[in-house]
């Protein structure tokens, strides 16, 4: 008992305790900030990645694609454990407004639109057709012409603010699609005279997946056209992806293995087909898998962060060692009238690693409360900010990022709380065993005083 | 006489310090002996080792050479736990400069001993009976009105009544204090050798290092320490 109340009036009588306090407490606000928003900005990436693909990809990085895959399609469509397959054709494009001789390369994505929004959260990304998604192919006043959808940054710029100016309407755009058919192994396929097929196909929405690279850089057409241009269509058709959406309840991993056992007897039966070497480039992924090389980047930028902030822990640490050596150094001879009552060493350890636990915890309590209530205004903070100031974390112009994310998690809230309170007890540690080690005798003797 | 017949008792005792690179023997075999209800005062000049010898005997330094018994056992050996029990139950110190705990109240500081020896559960068991103890002895030494008060809001020989009510609070066999008038004015320090002799008179035993003839003379014994040796 008398631990707690020596601990407690420490704390609240010796000002030196408020300087370890608040140094945890910094630490604990700006680590609770920077890894909500980072963590945020991780999680909301994650989801979007998660939202464009599916559940799970059986597809090829090839641009031949591979064939047979109507077969496999059936085969997913009566297995319990997939609610929705979508096929997709993937390639690269150049497009250039009609009539004018400028154009951009671009990936083109052939998607049926039906079976792409039950496996995806395209539907939701759609902008004139948001709430009706069926039609998202058909152009303004000429539902009859093919239509194509552009990945937002393409058709768009954002203001300052993030927003796009839309107008009341769809704009009446032709694009001129040219695409580079390949044969089942892979050579260029005559279209005609040219190596190239062009078609024209008209602005009928734009999509905003979120993800910065697909929004800057893909169009969306029908499935069979693009399977025409780029030469898979024919007697044997070819895609380049199936994306699958699993049944409720059924685990990514545990949906991948299964669809991955399918495939490989699906493949072994077809092993003497005329393309069956077409086969052999396909692999069954994850979503999170087949979109590593874009999350893995975030997701190590979330690490090194995590290990910045491990060295903020470090400078914690040492700011309470100080303060607790200080602390100590002025309170021998506290511990020796301690000792001399009959305390034990072990029992002065406690008295200062208790003392530690109430600065590690009051710090910790005051920089979460901080952080969470900077983190519910940060987003008004930094409007307010750029209306004044003219400043922005990012430049909306620029990056495909909206709000500040400010959802703080539960459990980072208790791994940041319990690692501020453990680099309190290793910082007051040392001292600790310094003050446990002192004898009575040489803090109670007149000469010594 | 048995070793048993005495609460505290001291044979040859040694003890050297060093000092850099010199060695300085403050104790060279000192024998002592004291009876339970005693007043025993130990005298000598600034540096006889008095001070030194009074630590020893309540368990606060060890001797290098020599024995000391409490009620016939050798607290050489005694392990950790029983030396904390021996220095929380058997002995209460009083400081000549009072040693309390700024942090604390007065009445905190005088119940210290008692929530030092018991933990959480055994201060909720025990803390009525310790706080009415410790009002007890403080109202006793005229400090009935001082509960509430930090020691630094106390005088002096307020401030060493308290020290001796911490003492006190366990219901020690012996009180060793350490020059308990040395930080008083004579009006004071009469004040609080008159609360000794009281004690003493109820049967305590108490054990008293001064360098005062005039303060020794109210001690039931007087031993003298020169040199670090009794004469």
């Amino acid at each position: 008992m008398y631990r707690w109340l020596l601990a407690s009036r420490y704390l609240l009588k010796r000002r030196i305790t408020w300087f370890a306090v608040l140094a945890v407490m910094l630490c604990v606000f700006i680590v609770v900030v920077v890894m909500t928003v980072l963590t945020g900005l991780v999680r909301d990436f994650t989801a979007k990645n998660h939202e464009f693909v599916g559940d799970v990809v059986v597809g090829t990085e090839s641009l031949v694609g591979f064939a047979y895959y109507e077969g496999f399609l059936e085969r997913l469509g009566q297995a319990d454990f997939v609610a929705a397959t979508s096929p997709v054709v993937k390639s690269y494009a150049l497009i250039s407004p009609a009539d004018s001789d400028r154009n951009i390369g671009v990936e083109v994505m052939g998607i049926d639109l039906a079976l792409h929004c039950r496996v995806t959260g395209f539907a939701a990304t759609l902008h004139y057709h948001a709430g009706d998604w069926p039609r998202a192919f058909e152009p303004a006043g000429a539902p009859d012409l093919p239509g194509c959808i552009l990945g937002i940054d393409l058709a768009l710029d954002r203001d300052r603010y993030g927003r796009y100016n839309f107008g009341p309407s769809i704009p009446r755009i032709s694009l001129a699609v040219t695409c580079f058919p390949l044969t089942a192994r892979g050579a260029l396929a005559l279209a005609g005279t040219s190596v190239a097929t062009t078609k024209t196909f008209h602005y009928s929405d734009t999509s905003q997946s979120g993800l910065a690279r697909v929004d800057s850089a893909m169009i969306y057409l029908p499935i069979e056209p693009l399977q025409a241009m780029s030469g898979m269509d024919g007697p044997t058709k070819r895609i380049t992806a199936i994306h699958v959406k699993l049944a409720d309840g059924v685990k990514v991993p545990v949906g991948r293995e299964k669809i991955a056992a399918l495939w490989d007897r699906y493949k072994a039966e077809n092993a003497q087909q005329p393309q069956a070497h077409l086969l052999e480039t396909v692999r069954v992924q994850g979503w999170k898998e087949n979109r590593r090389s874009f999350i893995a980047a975030m997701e190590k930028e979330q690490t090194m962060m995590t290990a910045l902030f491990g060295l903020v822990g470090i400078t914690a640490v040492f700011i309470v060692f100080v303060v607790f050596y200080m602390i100590i150094s002025n309170k021998t001879r506290d511990i020796g009238v301690l000792k001399s009552v009959g305390v034990s060493s072990l029992n002065v350890v406690r008295l200062f690693m208790g003392f530690a636990f109430c600065v590690g915890a009051i710090g910790s309590l005051l920089g979460m409360a901080g952080g969470l209530l900077f983190l519910r205004r940060a987003n008004q903070i930094e409007g307010w900010l750029f209306e004044h100031f003219g400043f922005q974390i990012w430049d909306r112009s620029l990056y495909v990022i909206g709000d500040i994310p400010n959802q703080a998690e539960p459990r980072m809230l208790v791994v940041i709380a319990a690692m501020a309170v453990l680099a309190c007890l290793a910082g007051a540690l040392i001292p600790s065993g310094r003050a446990a080690r002192l004898r009575p005798v040489d803090t109670l003797t007149v000469a010594r005083l | 006489m048995t070793q048993d017949d005495y609460i505290i008792q001291a044979e040859n005792l040694h003890k050297t310090y060093r000092m850099g690179a010199t060695r300085v023997p403050v104790l060279k075999g000192v024998n002592l002996a004291v009876r339970p209800g005693e007043f025993v005062a130990i005298i000598g000049a600034s540096g006889s080792g008095k001070s030194t010898l009074m630590h020893i005997l309540g368990a606060l330094d060890r001797p290098d050479m020599g024995v000391v018994r409490f009620m016939g056992r050798d607290l050489s050996g005694f392990g950790p736990g029983e030396l904390n029990r021996f220095r929380n139950r058997q002995v209460g110190f009083v400081f000549q400069f009072y040693h309390l705990l700024d942090e604390l109240n007065v009445m905190e500081n005088v119940y210290l001993p008692t929530m030092a020896s018991t933990g959480l559960l055994g201060w909720l068991r025990r803390r009525c009976w310790a706080r009415g103890r410790a009002t007890e002895l403080l109202v006793s030494m005229g400090l009935g009105e001082r509960l509430r008060h930090k020691p630094y809001q106390l005088s002096g020989g307020e401030r060493q009544r308290v020290a001796i009510c911490r003492a006190l609070m366990n219901e020690p066999a012996v009180v060793l204090a350490d020059e308990p008038t040395g930080n008083l004015d004579s009006a004071t320090g009469n004040g609080i050798l008159e609360i000794l002799e009281k004690l003493n008179r109820a049967g305590q035993t108490v054990v008293m290092v001064t360098h005062d003839d005039r303060i020794a003379a109210r001690a039931g014994r007087v031993i003298t320490l020169a040199d670090g040796k009794m004469i």
